[in-house]
């Protein structure tokens, strides 16, 4: 019903690219975890590498403790929802989603029983009947993942699911992702290249660039505490400001050596790593809060996007003096 | 110039189908020659028609020909079609090539060639043979047809069922074929078509048992009789029937 996946020193190689190098990975029973990077970053070969689409040039793959080598797609205990869905169009939803079973030589009736079942879990109850061309796309997601729930897979590996839905009906459905897997209790795989979906569903987020991990942890810890630059600006603006002996272009601060991290949120006047006196060049409202780029007084031309109550309505040209809550400070790759 | 237009539509349908009116009214012809004046209508010839045995033995020939023919044939162009579809393999444009490559090929060169291998290898000629030889030029059509209809939309789904557990022939059986059934319906159909009008290779291919085109020309040879357009009349409207068929239950449905 649910298992433990390993990841190994996995080394994927097309040609001379490398599409991800050494990677190592342990994803425990039952855990969501997100693989979240841009384009191109190696996360959906991963994801092909543990469903069996792809053998890796080296390393290795263990689902539930067991070697994965040479055991193809069909043969492991995954299952994929795919980002375009893949229905059979030829078929009704009930047969879609019974299909895994079919193949799994299940009887018809229970093949019937399980689909009602997985549709009614996805919120589409009574629609077995139905052909997948008459549904909406986001209905049609939720078949792909009654689908491939339906076979009660060790695994559930997500590829980028909800990359086709507008972002309403993504939010809403990440939601339900949520509380799907948390029903079920299969571990999910899921990747996405939308840091907001990755902090909304996962229990554990895995950074990626380049075909390497960069930084996992949980949402709060990736956000606040990220342990690369990459890693920092990929999970949300940030401010970065070189320090080196306690001296900066804004004069000198209390840290260490390296490049002081701080999220515009952080920035407020209560701050306790004072960064001196800004000059507000421009502000914006936002809804949830007003963002406003300043400038410090010490380093002209040098701005800092600082996001204030929502209350707040300095004019600009004010002048004020700003600090920060929260920061890190990590190494200049 | 709306006038002009008409009258060229005219003028055209008429060279396509006046050959076939005159050959369909002449069928009808109460009289020894299928030739004006027309002399009034009778059934007379399709009786004689339908009641001649071996006509009716090659009616049965040519439909089974036909049939188990292009189901070979579709089944090994939609084979060759998944196959190079789907799997990058060294050559592979090579392969398209040469597997397109009989349709350029006169049915005249393809029949002599059959006939020498045939007889060379010792393989006596019968129904069998003018089947092989219209799978040789019926293979291209359906590969051809299928080849074309391929997306990534099925390679997705394909995808899929193999994710879900479903063996390779499961694959092609379960989802592949019926996400296609239009185009292998269409080349089916196709397929049909020109197997039963077909005379040059089933003519060289077959010896005792012959389709109905081969059986018609022996009839020609002992002179014109409205039995002969009777036999046509019937072979156009099967051929039509088809094409109808084709065009109401396939080709209207994938719009």
């Amino acid at each position: 019903m649910t298992a433990g996946v390993s990841i190994r020193s996995v080394t994927q190689r097309y040609g001379s690219a490398l599409a991800l190098d050494h990677v190592d990975l342990e994803i425990a029973a039952g855990e969501f975890v997100v693989l979240l990077g841009p384009s191109g970053c190696g996360k959906t070969t991963l994801l092909n590498i543990i469903g069996g689409f792809a053998e890796p040039s080296s390393g290795s793959v263990l689902i539930g403790g067991r070697d994965m080598r040479g055991v193809a797609a069909k043969d492991r205990p995954t299952t994929t929802v795919f980002q375009d869905y893949a229905l059979f169009p030829h078929m009704t939803l009930a047969e879609n989603v019974g299909f895994g079973l079919r193949m799994r030589g299940v009887g018809r009736e229970a093949r019937e029983a399980t689909a009602d079942a997985m549709l009614s879990l996805v919120g589409l109850a009574g629609r077995g009947g139905r052909r997948p061309h008459e549904l909406s796309g986001g209905q049609r997601q939720r078949v792909a993942l009654a689908r491939a729930l339906a076979v009660e897979p060790d695994v559930l590996l997500l590829d980028e699911p909800l990359g086709a839905l507008d972002l309403k009906l993504r939010r809403a459905m990440q939601d339900e992702l949520k509380a799907i897997q948390r029903r079920v209790g299969t571990t999910f795989v899921h990747v996405t290249h939308d840091q907001e979906e990755a902090m909304a569903i996962a229990d554990r987020i895995v950074v990626m660039n380049g075909g390497r991990i960069e930084d996992q942890g949980p949402p709060r810890e990736v956000y606040l505490r990220p342990k690369s630059l990459f890693s920092a600006g990929f999970m949300g603006e940030v401010n970065r400001i070189s320090v080196k002996g306690g001296v900066s272009r804004l004069g000198m601060l209390p840290v260490p050596d390296g490049c002081l991290c701080i999220r515009p949120e952080a920035i407020s006047e209560r701050g306790l790593l004072r960064l001196g006196p800004c000059r507000v060049v421009e502000t914006t409202f936002f809804g949830t809060h007003l963002r406003a780029m300043v400038e410090p007084v010490a380093a002209p031309g040098f701005t800092l996007k600082v996001h204030l109550p929502q209350g707040a309505a300095p004019a600009v040209g004010a002048v004020l003096d700003l600090g920060a809550e929260d920061h890190v400070v990590l190494q200049e790759a | 110039m709306r006038v002009l237009a008409w009258v060229y539509l005219a003028l055209a349908y008429g060279f396509v189908f006046l050959p076939v009116a005159v050959l369909v009214a002449f069928s009808f012809q109460d009289g020894r020659l299928p030739v004006p004046p027309f002399q009034g209508v009778t059934l007379e010839w399709y009786a004689k028609v339908l009641g001649d045995r071996a006509l009716v033995a090659a009616l049965v020939n040519s439909a089974v020909v036909a049939v188990v023919s292009s189901v070979v044939a579709l089944i090994f162009g939609f084979l060759a079609a998944h196959a190079l579809a789907r799997v990058r393999l060294p050559g592979s444009v090579l392969m398209r090539g040469v597997l397109i490559a009989p349709m350029t090929v006169s049915y005249l060169i393809i029949a002599l060639g059959l006939l020498a291998v045939f007889n060379q290898t010792g393989v006596r000629l019968s129904l069998w043979t003018a089947g092989v030889g219209h799978v040789v030029i019926n293979l291209p059509l359906c590969f051809a047809i299928t080849y074309a209809a391929m997306g990534d939309h099925q390679k997705n789904a394909e995808r899929a069922a193999r994710d879900l557990g479903a063996p390779e022939w499961k694959v092609l059986l379960l989802v592949s074929a019926p996400m296609l059934a239009a185009p292998l319906a269409a080349a089916f159909f196709l397929s049909v078509t020109f197997s039963w009008d077909e005379f040059i290779i089933a003519f060289l291919l077959t010896r005792f048992d012959v389709t109905l085109p081969v059986e018609i020309w022996s009839m020609l040879k002992s002179g014109l009789s409205p039995a002969t357009n009777a036999v046509g009349s019937l072979v156009f409207l099967v051929s039509v029937t088809l094409v109808v068929v084709l065009e109401v239950f396939v080709f209207r449905r994938v719009k």
